[in-house]
């Protein structure tokens, strides 16, 4: 059973989507990295749904759907962003900097 | 068989998803996080779980991608210098993800049998003695009752209350959509 690569592949693309995060200042490009984190650990669910039961997928779907719903609440976001000030540079999106 | 499909796209799946943080445009990663969501879906078919295969394809390499990729094109970026931050940026990264990749490192060590010990070991947590009797129950549940068939009885039965809590965070993130994309309210 292919239970502990898998969840090290899971661990992996995790550490891929936060270095992406910490990395980008596209803001786009930050939402496809947290993409990215949701779709490990979905996989982190689908391998130990081999071991506990079809419950798991249910998680997985459940975060796909909560996914989803973040996707198109952020993207509305960063329109409304976009049409402020002409940019989605994180770098200067800086209002609440203090 | 299925460890060497298992491996090949898990391969491309960790290749795919570096080339998208490092690509410099936007539509080019994307297109790499769309090559990640598929050889995902292969992935999750090699670990018995074909339904959600399939589901994440429609949905995540159908659905999501496209709708990042319409942002993409109304926002009309055109061509803009790289967003990668400097190098202080690159060291908090370098730290922030080489400690997560410590901790989680160790999630390869599991197997089902251990998985079961710590379980058991941890009182009231699930229902552990029939959860992990054989470390092959989704196998079975597939078995008995078809790929699709295995699913529905947990939805509709165990999990029905969240499964219409779902379709409430649907109509309110329809709304939150309409409300912040409208110009003026």
């Amino acid at each position: 059973m292919l239970l502990g690569p898998a969840l090290g592949l899971s661990a992996i693309l995790f550490t891929i989507g936060v270095a992406g995060v910490l990395l980008r200042r596209n803001a786009i490009v930050l939402f496809m990295c947290v993409e990215l984190m949701l779709n490990a650990v979905n996989l982190a669910f689908v391998a130990l749904a081999q071991v506990y039961g079809v419950g798991a997928y249910l998680i997985a779907f459940f975060v796909m759907t909560v996914a989803a719903a973040e996707a198109a609440v952020g993207l509305a976001i960063i329109l409304a962003v976009f049409r402020h000030n002409q940019s989605i540079d994180l770098q200067n999106i800086n209002l609440l900097h203090g | 068989m299925t460890e060497v499909v298992f491996y090949i796209f898990g391969g491309i799946a960790v290749l795919s998803a570096a080339m998208c943080v490092l690509q410099r445009t936007a539509v080019g990663a994307l297109i790499w996080l769309v090559q990640v969501m598929l050889s995902l879906g292969v992935v999750f078919v090699t670990l018995q779980g074909q339904f959600i295969g399939l589901i994440q394809i429609l949905v995540y390499a159908g659905a999501i991608m496209v709708l990042f990729l319409f942002i993409i094109m109304l926002l009309n970026l055109g061509r803009v210098g790289t967003d990668i931050r400097g190098p202080a940026g690159v060291a908090a990264m370098l730290v922030l993800a080489g400690l997560i990749a410590a901790e989680l490192g160790g999630l390869m060590a599991y197997s089902p049998a251990r998985i079961g010990r710590e379980v058991r070991a941890s009182a009231g947590v699930v229902e552990a003695g029939a959860a992990f009797a054989g470390g092959r129950a989704a196998q079975e549940a597939t078995a008995a009752r078809g790929v699709v068939g295995g699913v529905a009885p947990p939805l509709f039965d165990t999990y029905l209350v969240p499964f219409e809590i779902t379709s409430l965070l649907l109509l309110a993130a329809i709304v939150g959509t309409v409300v912040l994309a409208k110009r003026k309210v």
